[in-house]
């Protein structure tokens, strides 16, 4: 695995609020052009984890490369999906406003968008089923055509990393697999993807890898060899009896 | 109208513009109230600078406003972060503070200063045409009205060249500081224009009617567009219309400027408050009130559908049958049906209800959904 550069290492990553570890001594290696999913009860720290590899919030020891560098150097290789209830969709502008945000980040300082990024943000609504609402008010749009917004933006990103955290969260099975299918295309085209998700079902289904968490990291590899049920166990506890009937596992 | 009658309008204008732009922010990040803190706290600033420069109007004491609005800031956000302290407490507790210590500087060192407490609660428009802003010999206007127009100049341009970085770390702080905008340095860049503004604002209308300026013209404009530039366009508007029409209500009533300025635009938000076209209160209501009549219809037609092609079909769309079936009282099926026809969704035949075409496409996507 050391021999090709990594899309995402995390090596011995602690957060912490105050004294309580939120995180303890993360290592994680990610392969480029790899779906994989983070799992784990909620306090994870699954979040937190993205946000550590973004810089949003403050590691207390610890590192994150991505491709082999820090990542402020490398912010322009990263997508993000935040939750989509992490923003207030009652502020005044619309569907296309929103996704061309994500071109700011290589516009800089001081540039403003112009025709190429209203371009190619009616691009990304295309491409997660959006195009005819690139002038709707985002106040009007419903949780999954959200989401949906949130994505097309991390598509304008184009970055080669997308990090998301929990972008199936109250979206009908439609969008779901809609997402899912838009997923899969991005790995196609050998990016790396990385969702905080939920469902325990569909892991082996959507994804190829899969990262268990609870504050440590219990497994992290391809799903066919970490997504045992000794893991779920060590991650869960006992409460993850139903999966081993379902012959998933 | 007399020059100085012109001049105060003008500052009016000025002033409720300057104050609008960084308060439309102020409304969409969630901190209107900072504003209120700020504009307090500024006067220690004041007060404090006034003693190192010995003389008002000296533009040192800008610059120790905008000072201590930061550190008002900053001192709300450390109190938060503690987790002991809620964020509208922690205002409270700091701008009190603040506020009090400037007054208590002032009464005791710097009684005999034009700082007294009548300026700085209410602010005096109707004497700032005679102080005069005389640079390099010329009269460039009122001290007010050009300081304002200074600082609305330098509002509006900050807002232009920093337009899509305030706008993306306002909607969306994760994203912004992934991207590499610090939102730390575009809020602090913000708080700072707040506080020069605000001090620029004191002389005019005072400390707390500076809160009215910043926080009620983007109010209102909220209610009247959903378009981030509209938003900022018709907030200065709002202001400056509050701005002169105060005047004007002042002159009649005889009283504070400053006073009616901020009443005028109590009353603009009034009237958006009730008659926005699309939020409203009397709008609102009569979408309310069409959509009970448009779920009454949709009642109407899925009922008829229900019993279409049946033996008791004569039996049940019978107008007088309804009343008894869907239980509404007569007048009100009376009018259902009325406006059902009226719709072209069902048609009246010797006393019977027939449904249109229209009516079963109708009826059938109301079941779908």
């Amino acid at each position: 695995m050391q021999t090709q550069t990594n899309a995402l290492t995390i090596t011995d990553l602690t957060v912490a609020y105050k004294d309580k570890p939120v995180l303890w001594d993360i290592d994680l290696e990610a392969p480029a052009g790899i779906l994989m999913a983070i799992v784990g009860p909620n306090g994870a720290g699954k979040t937190t984890l993205i946000k550590a590899v973004l810089g949003l919030v403050k590691a207390a020891a610890g590192q994150v490369q991505i491709y082999g560098r820090a990542y402020h150097e490398q912010r322009k290789l990263v997508g993000y999906v935040p939750q989509r209830g992490s923003v207030d969709w009652d502020f005044p502008t619309d569907v296309q406003d929103v996704v061309m945000m994500g071109q700011y980040g290589q516009l800089g300082w001081l540039k403003r968008p112009g025709k190429a990024e209203k371009a190619m943000a009616q691009d990304a609504l295309e491409k997660v089923g959006m195009a005819a609402f690139s002038q709707r008010q985002i106040s009007q749009l419903s949780g999954g055509q959200q989401q949906r917004v949130f994505l097309a933006r991390a598509l304008a990103q184009n970055a080669q990393i997308y990090l998301m955290d929990e972008p199936f969260q109250g979206v009908d099975a439609t969008t779901e697999k809609a997402i899912v299918a838009l997923l899969q295309t991005l790995r196609a085209a050998g990016k790396t993807v990385i969702v905080v998700h939920h469902d325990l079902q569909t892991v082996p289904e959507y994804f190829d890898w899969v990262t268990l968490l609870n504050v440590r990291r219990i497994a992290s590899g391809p799903v066919s060899e970490v997504f045992t049920e000794e893991n779920l166990r060590l991650t869960y506890g006992g409460r993850v009896a139903f999966l081993a009937t379902n012959g998933n596992v | 109208m007399s020059q100085p009658q012109i001049e105060i309008q003008l500052i009016a204008a000025v002033v409720a513009a300057a104050c609008a732009l960084p308060g439309t922010f102020l409304v969409l990040r969630h901190m209107a109230m900072m504003s209120d803190a700020i504009s307090h706290t500024v006067l220690l600033g004041i007060v404090l600078a006034f003693f190192v420069v010995g003389e008002l109007g000296h533009p040192l004491l800008m610059l120790g406003a905008a000072v201590v609005g930061l550190l008002t800031v900053s001192l709300v956000e450390l109190l938060n972060k503690t987790r002991l302290v809620k964020e509208d407490a922690a205002i409270g507790l700091v701008f009190p503070a603040l506020f009090s210590l400037a007054i208590i500087l002032i009464s005791v060192y710097a009684r005999n200063v034009h700082l007294d407490q009548h300026t700085v609660f209410q602010g005096d428009l109707a004497f700032a045409p005679f102080e005069r802003a005389i640079v390099m010999g010329i009269d460039w206007g009122p001290r007010t009205f050009v300081v304002m127009s200074v600082i609305l100049l330098l509002n509006l341009l900050l807002i232009v060249l920093f337009y899509k970085e305030l706008k993306l770390a306002t909607f969306d702080t994760g994203l912004a500081a992934a991207l590499g905008f610090s939102p730390a340095l575009i809020h602090y860049g913000l708080m700072g224009m707040v506080s020069v503004t605000a001090v620029g604002a004191f002389d005019a209308v005072g400390s707390i009617l500076v809160i009215a300026l910043m926080i009620v013209p983007p109010a209102t404009a909220y209610l009247l567009t959903n378009r981030l530039p509209y938003l900022l366009a018709l907030s200065v508007l709002v202001g400056a219309v509050g701005g002169v029409s105060g005047y004007w209500v002042a002159r009649a009533l005889d009283t504070n400027i400053g006073g009616a300025m901020v009443m005028m635009l109590g009353v603009l938000f009034g009237l958006a408050f009730l008659f926005s076209p699309q939020r409203g209160l009397v709008a609102r209501a009569r979408q309310q009130q069409q959509q009970k009549w448009r779920f009454a219809e949709t009642m109407l037609t899925i009922h008829l559908l229900n019993h279409e092609g049946q033996p008791e079909y004569a039996e049940e769309c019978r107008v007088d049958h309804l009343i008894y079936h869907l239980r509404w009282p007569p007048e009100f099926a009376t009018k259902v049906v009325q406006r059902a026809v009226r719709n072209a969704l069902v048609v009246r035949q010797n006393g019977h209800l027939l449904l249109t075409d229209a009516g079963r496409v109708w009826a059938n996507t109301a079941v779908i959904n």
